[in-house]
This record gives structure tokens, C-alpha cells and sequence, in this order.
């Protein structure tokens, strides 16, 4: 696929390289040095950042200035946006900021609820849903139009992902799901950390058999444990994560002071593993409160010098 | 049976302790009454079946909105006993006449009077 | 039907505590359905307030009548010469009715009886639960019948969200993932192909966003 935007995490794609991406939190606080150190952790290692956007609903720095600032520091970032917080004008208009600043990725995502985070009482907005946003995006870029049809100047050029969960309910429209969101424009598409390889490799096989590997690049999502205790959260308290049994045997049976090291060895088996499958075209590697282990796991996992882009 | 009890309480027969709505223990209440009690069958062997169940979740109201209005739960009470259980009969008139006369007369039934 | 829950009576009392002539005013509709405000709920909230109040050491005038509705001209009506004998009304309508009171009765103050909460459905005696939240454009045709607007935490048009977890929804495992629901009918009937359409942009200018509503048939006017 030809690259049809500035995006340089498209390009490395359209090349025909695995990417790697990786995500920051914002600060709950105005400092941008929070932004610009866990950056730096980061930047060699990775094509592209992720900058979460209110994540789990609790108030932080926005993703767009937190996008504007790696930009300033020479780096690719991807504009998370959740439909939870703003309407069409708002999410059109915060587009146009990004886009003004040379942005050139964008995620399209619904949001948790705003219940688990800090403002419960609040209203929320879901004015139009991820699958809108990602036509909106695409239709910003491609018809150069507002959604109420005026032109806009300079549109933005944004390379639109999406999330997709192959291991939330229910599995039998997970694939359709995902053909849904082509069909609405999305062009990469980011997973929920995967553990269960091989409900993974069951969702890409149902994907391909429809010919969707074709149409979308597909970043593999991965998460160290930190710990046999978050393996074990994770597997019982949140909602669309699945670990297997013996993984989270693996970790406990490990020695307390060794399981961080534990955890990242098993990220970087899947990771291995991951490489193999059809149609994973990419990582994306959430490593949250750990950033400074990102550069072991690019590497030790081969994926390290990343491509320069022309 | 013959069995003695406190000659102050004044017996009103359902059919069923089912029968029995909230409002009829609130108005006795409004009426001057110091205190209230049902007593239904076991739990398990309500004729109608499930009666007394519904008995005792509208005493269970009765009490809660005499505490909140200030007249004190406690004046009113569910109990549970067979029909040939005469002297426990006795026994649960003993025990409700003293804890009404504990917590003292119905405290309407004074500003009643003074109004009249 | 509508449903509303009971205000605390805690809470009526000190909405009506300086006024001394009350008349409680129930529905016999929606709110006697659930529950809440229909004459046996006017009944005991005028006892338990006649009781508070003689325990205030007060003698306050406490009535009660309920009506077939409050939302229609003619019930609201047959009140009208008794008015004058009362200084508060507390009404245990919906809020609809609430606020048609203070319309008709622009002298006398009206305090809500209870909390109006959805329009929904009685699941079972006691356990009420939403359906519709009236967003002016039903789309039931194409979800097979169920609400995404009303039962999807977030109003996802194309859902689900990757929270739904074994049918249940994030926010809390007893509330149903409507999309769930959505799939397992369109499943049931045969559709399950319609799932991929995808649902457009929705104009939330019938909703509340667009403001205050109206309905007119001026075909029935006279």
C-alpha cells in the first residue's frame, strides 16, 4: 500500500518493516517535562508515540498538547482521541490543532467509561462513536470538508488507526468488527495487549480468510508484567484481557525479586512468537509506569535499530 | 388455653398476616396506638404461602419510616409462631407490652390531647 | 411507562416544613405502576408526615387525593376549587405532572414527591428498568430491538466497545452489554450480516440537544 499521508509510521509500513510503537501517559499536572522525559526513554526505539487521551477517565494533561510538545522535541507522535469527552466540533476542531502542528497519526477510540475515573458524576458526550470518528477523520482528509459540508483549509492529513480487542465479548463479531472499521476508513489498527497467542492467531486466521490483512496493518499490542501479582490482576479484573493459566503460574513460580525480569522475558517470547503470525505488521508496546524497559524489549526482541525514513 | 397476658392489647384477626398493608400500622399509630406487632405463622408454613413473607417486609418499612418521622421503630414488631403455640403467644404479648412501656406512650397522642 | 422512586421523606420535609394547609397529590398512572406515587404511597407519606409533624408539636392540615394523571388539562382541573384551602402541594406525579401543577396553579408552590428517573419497563414487582431514553428518531429497526441510545453506557451506534466482558457491561456486571444483546437477536433472527452496516451520524437535534420539544398534529387540532 502506498502511503497516502506525511506519516512516517505509515511509511515504515508501507516499506514493508515491522514498526514498533509505544505509549505515554500525560502528567496529572501541567509539567511538560514529565512528557518530554519519558520521551526521551523512548524515541530510539520506537517509530511512533502513542499520547493517551484521559485514560480510564482520569484528568490528565490533554493528548494534544502532550502530541505538540514530542513534535516540538523532533518525534512522531499519534493523537489518541476518545469520543467520551468531546462533540463533532470539538473532536473536528481539535483534528484541525493537530493537524497544524504537522500531526499525522490519530487514534479513534470510544473510551472507558467516565465511572472509573476521577469526574464519575460527570456527563459524558458520545456524540458520534469510534467508528464515525474514524470516517470523519477520513473524510476531513480525503473530501477536504467539514462533517456540515464547508471546506476546510489546508485538511488535515492523518493516517487514522484504530483499537481492535480480538479477546473481548463477543468473539464472533470481533473479526466482523474489524471489517467494520476498514470499511469505515481505519488504516492501522492497534490490539489490546495480547498473552493468549493463540486466540490471536485464531482472530487473524478468520481475518485473512476474508482478505482484511490486505486492507489494514496490524500492530501487535504487548504488555510486561510487572510482577505475578499483575498477572494475576489482569487476568481476573480487567475486562478483555486474557492470560493464560500457565503464564500466570509461570510468573508466580517465579521468585519475587526475579519476576520483573521474568515478565519481560515472557513479553519478548510473545513478541517472538507474534512475528510469525500472518498479518501482524507491528508492535505496540505498553509498557505503562515503565517506559525505561521499552528499549530492552525493542531490542532484545530484534526489532532494534528502527528504519530511518526518507 | 386460659394463659394470662397484659390486658392492654387489642386483638385484630386477619385471614392472613398478608393482609396487612403499611398504612393500616401508620394509621394506628395516627390514631393514638403506642405500639403495633403481627403475628403470622412460621416462616415456611404460611398458609397462603408467602404472607407473613410479605408481612414482615412491610413491618420492616412501617419501622423504618417510624424512625425516620421520629416515632421510633421498635413500636412496631413482627413475630412468627405456629397456631397451637399458645404460651409462646403469651410470652410475645409480655415481652412487646414491656418494651412499649420502656419506650414510654405513643408521643402524638400528648399533642393531641393538648390540642383538643 | 415512566418509572420514579420515592424521595426520602426526610427530603419532603424540609421542602414543606413552613406551611401548614398540605394537600399530597399522587397520579394513578406510571407512578402507581412502580410504586411510587400513586394513592397508597400518597396514603402512607400523609400519615408519616401528619405523625412528624404532631410529634413537632404541631397540628398541620395534611390531605390527600390522587387523580387519574397530571399531564391532562381535565384532571388537573377537578382540583380547582379546593385550592384555596391549601398553601403547598407536594406532588408524587413524574415531573411532567409536577411542573403542569405549577403551570395551572401559578399561586400555590408545587414540591416534587419523587425522583423521576427513565421510561422503562417492569422487569419484575420491585425491579424497574430503563429502555428508551426518547431520543426522537427510533432506530429499533436496525438493532433488532434493542436500544443502543438507552441500554449502551456510552450510546455506541456501532458497538460494542472492547469492555463488554461475558455480556456485561464494564460499568458494572449486572448491567447487560446491550450490544451483546444486539448480536444474540440479530443472531436469533437471522441478521447477524446487518451487523456490519454501518450506523451514520445521529442527529441528537430530536434529543434534548436540540432543546425543549414538540409533537403537533394538526390534523387532531381544532
Amino acid at each position: 500500500m502506498k502511503p497516502k499521508t506525511p506519516s512516517k509510521l505509515e511509511k515504515i509500513l508501507a516499506d514493508g518493516h515491522m514498526a514498533v510503537t509505544s505509549e505515554c501517559g500525560p502528567p496529572r499536572g501541567s509539567d511538560p517535562e514529565v512528557i518530554v522525559k519519558k520521551a526521551n526513554m523512548i524515541k530510539d526505539h520506537v517509530d511512533a508515540i502513542n499520547i493517551t487521551d484521559n485514560q480510564t477517565s482520569v484528568t490528565r494533561m490533554c493528548s494534544l498538547a502532550a502530541c505538540i510538545r514530542l513534535k516540538l522535541m523532533g518525534l512522531e507522535p499519534v493523537l489518541q482521541m476518545v469520543t467520551r469527552d468531546r462533540n463533532r466540533i470539538a473532536l473536528q476542531s481539535d483534528i484541525l490543532g493537530a493537524a497544524s502542528y504537522d500531526i499525522f497519526n490519530v487514534l479513534c477510540l470510544s473510551g472507558d467509561h467516565q465511572s472509573f475515573g476521577d469526574c464519575p458524576t460527570g456527563q459524558n458526550v458520545h456524540d458520534i462513536d469510534s467508528m464515525q470518528l474514524i470516517q470523519t477523520v477520513r473524510h476531513m482528509r480525503d473530501e477536504g470538508k467539514f462533517l456540515g459540508g464547508d471546506d476546510i483549509g489546508r485538511p488535515p492529513q492523518m493516517f487514522v488507526g484504530a483499537a481492535a480487542n480480538p479477546f473481548a465479548d463477543p468473539f464472533e463479531i470481533r473479526v466482523p468488527r474489524l471489517a467494520k472499521k476498514i470499511a469505515a476508513g481505519v488504516e492501522f489498527i492497534q490490539t489490546q495487549c495480547i498473552y493468549d497467542i493463540d486466540k490471536f492467531e485464531l482472530w487473524t486466521k478468520i481475518a485473512g480468510d476474508r482478505g482484511l490483512l490486505d486492507k489494514v496493518y496490524i500492530l501487535a499490542g504487548v504488555t510486561p508484567f510487572k510482577s505475578a501479582g499483575m498477572a494475576r490482576y489482569m487476568k481476573n479484573r480487567v475486562p478483555g484481557i486474557e492470560v493464560p493459566d500457565e503464564m500466570v503460574k509461570r510468573m508466580a513460580d517465579t521468585p519475587k525479586e526475579k519476576q520483573p525480569e521474568e515478565g519481560i522475558k515472557i513479553c519478548i517470547e510473545t513478541i517472538q512468537r507474534l512475528k510469525e503470525v500472518k498479518g501482524v505488521r507491528g508492535f505496540h508496546v505498553m509498557a505503562i509506569e515503565w517506559e525505561d524497559k521499552v528499549p530492552e524489549i525493542v531490542e532484545k526482541s530484534g526489532l532494534y535499530p528502527r528504519p530511518t525514513v526518507v | 388455653m386460659r394463659l394470662q397476658y397484659p390486658t392492654d392489647i387489642k386483638i385484630i384477626l386477619l385471614p392472613c398476616t398478608g393482609k396487612l398493608d403499611v398504612l393500616h400500622i401508620l394509621h394506628a399509630f395516627e390514631k393514638g396506638a403506642d405500639g403495633v406487632y403481627a403475628v403470622g405463622c412460621m416462616e415456611g408454613d404460611c398458609h397462603y404461602n408467602s404472607g407473613n413473607l410479605r408481612a414482615r417486609k412491610r413491618v420492616e418499612q412501617a419501622q423504618h419510616i417510624l424512625d425516620t418521622i421520629g416515632m421510633g421503630g421498635e413500636r412496631v414488631q413482627m413475630y412468627n409462631l405456629s397456631s397451637s403455640e399458645g404460651p409462646r403467644f403469651a410470652q410475645i404479648a409480655v415481652e412487646m407490652d414491656e418494651r412499649i412501656r420502656k419506650l414510654g406512650p405513643n408521643p402524638i397522642k400528648q399533642v393531641k390531647h393538648r390540642a383538643a | 411507562m415512566i418509572v420514579a422512586d420515592k424521595k426520602p421523606i426526610e427530603e419532603i420535609i424540609e421542602q414543606i416544613k413552613e406551611h401548614e394547609k398540605i394537600l399530597i397529590l399522587g397520579c394513578n398512572e406510571c407512578v402507581t405502576v412502580c410504586e411510587a406515587g400513586g394513592k397508597k404511597e400518597v396514603g402512607v407519606l400523609a400519615s408519616a408526615l401528619r405523625m412528624y409533624f404532631l410529634n413537632q408539636g404541631r397540628n398541620v392540615k395534611i390531605d390527600e387525593e390522587t387523580l387519574e394523571r397530571q399531564c391532562d388539562h381535565e384532571y388537573l382541573e377537578e382540583i380547582r376549587d379546593r385550592m384555596d384551602q391549601y398553601d403547598a402541594v407536594v406532588s408524587l406525579a413524574c415531573g411532567v405532572g409536577v411542573q403542569f401543577m405549577a403551570e395551572k396553579y401559578q399561586n400555590t408552590p408545587v414540591y416534587p414527591g419523587v425522583n423521576t428517573c427513565f421510561l422503562g419497563v417492569t422487569e419484575k414487582r420491585g425491579l424497574w428498568t430503563e429502555r428508551c431514553q426518547a431520543c426522537g428518531q427510533c432506530i429499533l429497526a436496525s438493532t433488532g430491538g434493542i436500544c443502543p441510545v438507552s441500554r449502551c453506557a456510552k450510546r455506541l451506534l456501532n458497538g460494542p466497545c472492547g469492555g463488554s466482558a461475558r455480556g456485561s457491561c464494564e460499568i458494572n456486571k449486572d448491567i447487560d452489554c446491550a450490544w451483546q444483546l444486539i448480536v444474540d437477536r440479530l443472531k436469533a433472527l437471522n441478521r447477524l450480516d446487518d451487523y456490519e452496516k454501518i450506523c451514520g451520524l445521529k442527529d441528537w437535534s430530536f434529543d434534548r440537544a436540540g432543546g425543549p420539544r414538540k409533537v403537533v398534529r394538526e390534523d387532531v387540532q381544532e
